[in-house]
């Protein structure tokens, strides 16, 4: 018998495996976005006590920017080889050597925004019907509105004026041809949520969200990670710092916090006394204030 | 229990517009609990300042899509997250107005308590009749009425108790008899028993809201209710390890169950015992309200999903459906169409054999000569269903006792009923 500290509400473990459960029924073949970020290790985790002592019936789908930190691929590649679970990857360098999307230039260049079309490629071509996410309704205030089930057209577009009501517990999973879904079973959680549970169930994580000794430079008061995917401007010089990162996107759109935080304890107490929120380290959302919401709009997750 | 002591969840729904100033009340709460970071509230002092206002506007926190911004309304459903050493909170925050009363009823459906919000200076408003009634609808357990901008009226105790006044004198209509209801004389303005005490309303000896909200009994109404479990899924692994195995997948819905207990199958009807009750490697005792497991019996009956397991609790399924509908789509409700029904996980095909009457949510008249319902109405329907759905009486037991229409050539969702 498990004695839990108590911190993380079990209520929201049962609702989120009441989801998981609910789309292994209604879909014929979901799949689960995989980052390797903890989101969706804590989705993997859910999705394991679902179904157990089965296996777990949904594919991981990563999309791939190719600006991964390498920590997160080797976590990706161990988690599922470990769980026995079918790793699907797709390439977003794949979508540039087609020439369907251009990469972006100058100093904030990133490849977040051209996953969506990867990712649209990818359910299209594997015909998968739901998409199990790890968005969170905390994160910022267009996803707030969304719902567990989020029906998409067949761009993937979201419209945020044409969402099902979703009442009480029950979950209206049908769709016409060409429409498919996206899952959030964790809607519900908080960050902080998200931790205890790790916590408390023990979770192994990659080592960038734990403190390390990083390469780094300063923009827009913001510790960037150095790396290769970056365009720096002459004056801005790379140093080493401790550091860890509270969430895991790419390398050219996370930005670390100094921390000496290297056990869950000590994030956790660092997260409670933090004064900046979590995608206020995600530099994909400063471009403007509804900046989700636009891609949101245009199929991101 | 395997684990007993853990983080409560309090569902809360909050409806009203921005002039009663529940964003403001929701935007304190958030601020008082140290739920809001910095760089959100350096977000919306900025906001503030290009808008040319004077303070930072905490209502900014909530209205989140741009067409919330631009016309400075909200037309959805928001979920707002905030916590206490005690317990976890969820607001589904809805507008007040009629056209968005579908939003309201989602949000009460899952409420374990309403905060209605009424301006001190103008009481009861006729949005507040309108929450009021689907506070009773959805049977949310508490009701907790804010008398807000008590600022504005000098802080004066007679005026709180004029408005308390004209709400006993409202309620002592039969319709709301059976709602539970707290007053509060509050400022979210200047955060006067809001997360502390008043300093400007000695007069009143009550707990401040937070306190309040940090005491309601969670999920009262499910869980000494009979016990109903819906299945979702049949387990069998079939692997070497787990050859035999064969459990039923779901989520309580009300009441308790317990290894050993019979339970009976339906709509067979046949018996069995609990064997097991298994959440993930752990095996537990009991499993009640909420929780999701895994049951396994004694020996094999014919189960599949949609069935439910129940004890000795009578449990008739019933074809003929009388039911209070609110209905949710640009298309009414019209009497001879077919619609699916979805109950729990359970689905079926219905056919609306009559309607019975619409009801004016603002002035409770019933309007007996109504030939469809349209949108955010809200009536009684007769539906006759093609088989026996596994439904309790919503007013007896509120976790098995709703289901929803689907539109069967959209597959939208068009709307929600509750059996009577």
């Amino acid at each position: 018998m498990k004695i839990f500290d108590g911190q993380f509400p079990r209520e929201l473990e049962d609702e989120a495996i009441y989801i998981m459960r609910e789309v292994a029924a209604q879909f014929e073949r979901p799949a689960i976005l995989f980052s390797g970020g903890k989101d969706s290790i804590t989705l993997v985790r859910l999705a394991q006590k679902a179904f157990y002592p089965g296996k777990i019936p949904f594919p991981l789908l990563h999309v791939d920017t190719g600006h991964n930190f390498p920590e997160t691929i080797a976590f990706r590649d161990h988690l599922a080889n470990e769980l026995g679970l079918e790793l699907i990857v797709r390439y977003v360098q794949d979508a540039i050597d087609q020439k369907k999307v251009q990469e972006e230039s100058g100093k904030y260049a990133s490849r977040n925004a051209l996953q969506t079309v990867t990712l649209l490629d990818a359910i299209e071509e594997l015909k998968f019907d739901a998409c199990l996410g790890g968005a969170r309704r905390d994160e910022e205030k267009a996803r707030a509105k969304e719902r567990i089930f989020s029906v998409r057209d067949d761009f993937g577009q979201w419209d945020s004026k044409k969402q099902r009501p979703e009442l009480f517990d029950m979950l209206n999973g049908r769709i016409n041809v060409g429409e498919n879904v996206r899952v959030f079973p964790i809607s519900n959680w908080t960050e902080i949520d998200v931790w205890n549970y790790i916590r408390e169930e023990g979770l192994e994580i990659p080592s960038i969200y734990y403190a390390h000794e990083r390469e780094i430079f300063e923009r827009d008061g913001m510790i960037w990670p150095d790396s290769p995917f970056i365009n720096k401007a002459e004056d801005e010089a790379v140093s080493k710092k401790i550091v860890r990162f509270r969430t895991v996107g790419d390398m050219t759109c996370t930005a670390a916090v100094e921390s000496e935080a290297d056990h869950i304890d000590r994030v956790i107490e660092e997260i409670l006394s933090a004064t900046i929120s979590e995608r206020g380290a995600r530099i994909d959302d400063k471009r403007s204030e509804a900046a989700m919401e636009k891609r949101k709009n245009n199929g991101y997750f | 229990m395997a684990i007993s002591k853990n983080k409560e969840v309090l569902r809360i729904a909050t409806a009203g517009s921005v002039d009663d100033g529940k964003s403001t009340l929701i935007g304190r709460l958030l601020y008082e609990t140290n739920s809001i970071t910095t760089d959100k509230l350096l977000a919306i002092e900025e906001s503030s300042r290009r808008k040319g206002l004077g303070y930072t506007d905490l209502s900014l926190l909530t209205d989140g899509l741009v067409a919330e911004r631009e016309q400075g309304i909200t037309i959805d459903v928001a979920h707002i997250y905030f916590s206490t050493p005690k317990r976890k909170f969820i607001i589904a925050d809805t507008p007040g107005h009629v056209e968005y009363t579908r939003n309201m009823v989602t949000g009460a459906s899952n409420a374990d308590v309403s905060i209605v919000l009424v301006d001190a200076r103008n009481g009861l408003a006729e949005q507040t009749h309108r929450h009021l009634y689907i506070s009773h609808l959805l049977k949310v357990p508490k009701v907790i009425v804010c008398v807000n901008k008590m600022d504005l009226v000098d802080y004066d105790e007679d005026r709180f108790n004029e408005v308390v006044q004209d709400f006993k004198n409202l309620l002592g209509n039969d319709t709301f008899k059976n709602l539970s209801i707290d007053f509060i004389p509050v400022s979210s303005l200047h955060g006067e028993n809001i997360a502390n005490d008043a300093r400007q309303m000695g007069w009143y000896k009550g707990d401040n809201l937070l306190e309040v909200l940090e005491n309601i009994e969670v999920h009262p109404d499910t869980k000494n209710k009979p016990a109903r479990f819906p299945v979702q899924l049949v387990i069998r692994p079939k692997s070497d390890d787990f050859h035999d195995y064969r459990g039923y997948a779901g989520k309580v819905a009300s009441g308790t169950f317990s290894k050993g207990d019979t339970i009976r199958a339906l709509p067979s009807g046949m018996t069995a015992r609990i064997q097991s009750i298994d959440q993930f490697e752990d095996s537990l005792e009991h499993a009640e309200a909420t929780e999701s497991v895994t049951i396994r019996l004694d020996h094999d009956i014919d189960i599949s999903r949609g069935d439910m397991l129940v004890k000795d609790e009578e449990l008739r399924g019933s074809k003929d459906l009388v039911s209070n509908i609110c209905w949710m789509d640009n298309a009414p409700l019209v009497n001879g169409k077919t619609y699916k029904l979805q109950h729990g996980v359970n689905e079926t095909r219905v056919k609306v054999a009559g309607i019975n009457f619409r009801v004016e949510t603002s002035n409770l008249i019933k309007d007996e000569t109504a030939t469809e319902l349209g949108l955010n109405d809200v009536g009684q329907v007769t539906l006759k269903s093609s088989k026996a759905v596994l439904i309790d009486r919503y007013e007896e037991n509120r976790a098995n006792g709703a289901f929803i229409l689907i539109d069967e050539f959209t597959n939208s969702t068009v709307g929600v009923g509750f059996a009577s």
